[in-house]
């Protein structure tokens, strides 16, 4: 079984002619464009929803009139400047992530390709640890040696991964050692913090939103900006990518530079989002499939699962502040679900006959 | 070669005795030499007239007392290495799998959870209660990836028991994190449990180990035999009058207990399983009867030297006897799984 059947399971029956084919394809075109729009829609909600609720409710309008810089007692402080960065940095962060894992899976076409699994988070994680805590470095500095970092551990795995060409599960097996040799430099660099900082620690071992600012959201956000409009143009050449190398140079694409893009953007993103909010775990892994399967086959995933990305870093900030009685960093909560599908995934795959 | 003999699955990789019994001779000094540093060397410096007074029992100064502290430091570590090494030798036996390590698949998160939970909702703080608590979480994350891995066609081969013991590993962590984190009156204990060190140790809690971990090297030694036999595939190991279900069965309950232990006692440390077995390999052939006794020689070699290089590369501060081995473990494993044939997923 292919992987980018387990990303889109066909469901369709076999189409006869020309025009079944065309009215196939208006309908499924029809249903991505109302899924997006609808993920577009409850993001918003989201959005709207992390800035009103909290301890203290605060209506919209209040909401509006801070947003729009007016000064509201109570409502400044608390809205602008500890809820308003940390919503704006969980849609851009999620946001991210769901991009860069989804082009990864499509490109590496294997859902368990993703930049959490194999190592990419980790080095981003681990660099930004050890700039912090260890170099003492803030700011740009430190997304600088995030995205170095990951874009040598991503050149790295793939080199080691690389023998008469580059075999999925090999590849995911060398990012999952990679990855355990780089989560231990990030302990090493958290035993030397000066005292045990619980929040610090969380932030970069699972991901965490606690303490945002403008100055870790900021960099976040003009990478989405620049970066994913660069995955979006490439999007033609990734679907055709998908289809393996050769009928991809038979289709016009030419391979390697694409693929050399799309690592670079992809990768980015995921170092200036864990620069800013940690490796927060699995929304990477996690959007792919799941706009996979509310979208339906055919058409690009990418701007669904970067939706379902926001989204789901949103929800799960939100039930981790709120919804649980103690204070959970969103990391946990996505990581206790996405590991079990995690798990989900693999049984499924190996059910479905293929070997490893 | 004409010997008819049970020893080794392949005669022709066969070491000839005094080979052998050279490389053990080799390894013994090495674990004593390790001992002995890992005593003299530490965050402080001490003088060797004060290691001596202090091997003689006297503390009297800080550095006879920070000796003091670092015997049975270097005897934990000595253990929880031989116990390491033995218990992946077997995994590696009983799943015919280069990749088996308490660590990659599992086990020791399992262990790890139970004891979070137990620490976390039902007050557990007895050194035994910990010890049983980790094996029953250590069995059933063994069963579980085991499971998982063998399903399909193929059986459980190497990566795929990898990337279910991987993938377990991630999902067992997120939940020991999501207990833990709410309690901050555990979180400090279990925080440096965690990373796995032996730095806590005391004869006291040493002496709570070891009934399990005699229960343990004497289930994997006497496997020894059976793990010969099982090497040469079910259907032979069967025909040459092998139940190999128990056989199989009761080895993997020795590397459990083993690998629980450990991890009760250290935390989990990861990698030590998987590099010590190969290693050994080169040195002395496949033979269980001699691997198993040379694993926990070199696992032994190896944690102790691990321990003693985390004293001394970050002094004052010391590094985790688990970091160190994840980093010297891991590009071991890109390693093997390189040399492994894959096929497309």
């Amino acid at each position: 079984m292919s992987a980018d059947l387990l990303l889109r399971p066909t469901t369709g029956s076999p189409v006869t002619s020309a025009a079944d084919v065309a009215r196939g394809r208006t309908r499924r075109a029809r249903r991505r464009r109302t899924v997006t729009l609808v993920l577009l829609v409850l993001v918003v909600a989201g959005f709207a929803v992390s800035l009103m609720f909290g301890r203290t409710f605060y209506p919209a309008s209040d909401v509006l009139r801070v947003v729009l810089g007016e000064q509201v007692p109570g409502a400044s402080f608390t809205v602008g400047r500890l809820r308003l960065p940390r919503a704006v940095l969980a849609v851009f962060a999620g946001f991210a992530f769901g991009l860069a894992g989804v082009t990864f899976q499509t490109m590496l076409r294997n859902p368990l390709a993703s930049p959490d699994v194999i190592g990419i988070s980790s080095g981003a994680s681990a660099a930004a640890a050890v700039g912090i805590i260890v170099l003492g470095l803030n700011g740009t500095a430190v997304s600088v040696l995030a995205i170095v970092a990951a874009l040598g551990v991503a050149l790295l795995v793939y080199v080691l991964a690389f023998r008469d060409g580059v075999v999925g599960t090999r590849l995911i097996l060398m990012g999952i050692g990679v990855a355990a040799m780089l989560d231990s430099v990030t302990a090493y660099a958290l035993s030397r913090a000066a005292e045990w900082d619980l929040q610090e620690a969380m932030r970069w071992l699972t991901g965490s939103l606690n303490g945002a600012g403008w100055n870790q959201v900021v960099p976040t956000v003009v990478a989405v900006l620049v970066l994913a409009p660069v995955l979006l143009w490439q999007s033609r050449n990734l679907s055709a990518l998908q289809l393996g190398e050769d009928t991809a140079a038979a289709l016009g694409v030419r391979v390697e530079r694409t693929r050399i893009v799309l690592i670079v953007a992809a990768v980015g993103l995921i170092a200036f989002a864990t620069a800013a909010a940690g490796p927060i775990a699995f929304v990477a892994f996690l959007s792919g499939p799941i706009a996979a399967r509310i979208v339906g086959p055919g058409g690009s995933l990418l701007v669904p699962s970067a939706l379902v990305g926001a989204l789901l870093v949103l929800v799960a900030d939100f039930v981790g502040q709120y919804a649980l009685g103690t204070r959970y960093p969103v990391g946990v909560v996505t990581g206790v679900l996405g590991a079990p599908y995690l798990v989900y995934l693999i049984v499924r795959t190996h059910r479905a006959g293929s070997s490893l | 070669m004409t010997t008819t003999t049970h020893d080794g699955p392949d005669a022709a990789t066969r070491r000839p005795a005094r080979v052998r019994l050279l490389w053990l001779l080799a390894v013994v000094a090495l674990l004593a030499f390790l001992m002995i540093a890992s005593v003299a060397l530490g965050s402080r410096s001490v003088a060797w007239s004060d290691v001596w007074a202090a091997l003689g029992g006297a503390d009297g100064s800080m550095e006879e007392a920070a000796v003091t502290k670092r015997i049975p430091r270097t005897v934990l570590a000595v253990i929880v290495g031989a116990a390491l090494g033995i218990s992946g030798a077997v995994m590696q036996g009983v799943t015919r799998n280069p990749l088996a390590d308490p660590g990659i698949l599992g086990v020791n998160m399992g262990a790890s959870l139970a004891i979070v939970v137990g620490v976390a909702f039902f007050g557990l703080s007895t050194a035994t209660g910990y010890v049983w608590v980790a094996m029953a979480g250590a069995g059933v994350a063994a069963v579980f990836v085991y499971t998982v891995g063998s399903l399909g066609r193929g059986g459980a081969t190497p990566l795929k028991l990898a990337l279910a013991g991987a993938a377990t590993s991630a999902a067992l962590a997120s939940l020991v994190t999501a207990v833990m984190l709410p309690r901050n009156d555990i979180a400090g204990g279990i925080r440096l449990w965690q990373i796995g060190g032996v730095g806590g140790a005391s004869f006291e809690r040493i002496g709570h180990l070891l009934p399990f971990l005699a229960a343990g090297f004497a289930l994997c030694l006497l496997s020894a035999r059976a793990l010969n036999s099982l090497a040469l595939g079910d259907e032979l190991a069967a025909g040459l009058g092998e139940r190999v279900a128990r056989a199989r069965a009761l080895a993997a309950l020795g590397a459990v207990v083993l690998c629980g232990t450990c991890t009760a006692a250290a935390g989990p440390i990861g990698f030590v399983g998987l590099v010590v077995p190969h290693m050994c390999r080169l040195l002395v052939g496949p033979d269980h009867r001699w691997l198993l006794p040379f694993s926990a020689l070199t696992g032994a070699s190896l944690l102790t030297a691990a321990d003693v290089v985390g004293r001394i590369v970050a002094r004052p501060a010391e590094v985790d006897v688990g970091i160190i081995t994840a980093l010297i473990g891991a590009p071991f494993f890109l390693y093997i799984v390189r040399r492994q044939k894959v096929r497309e997923l």
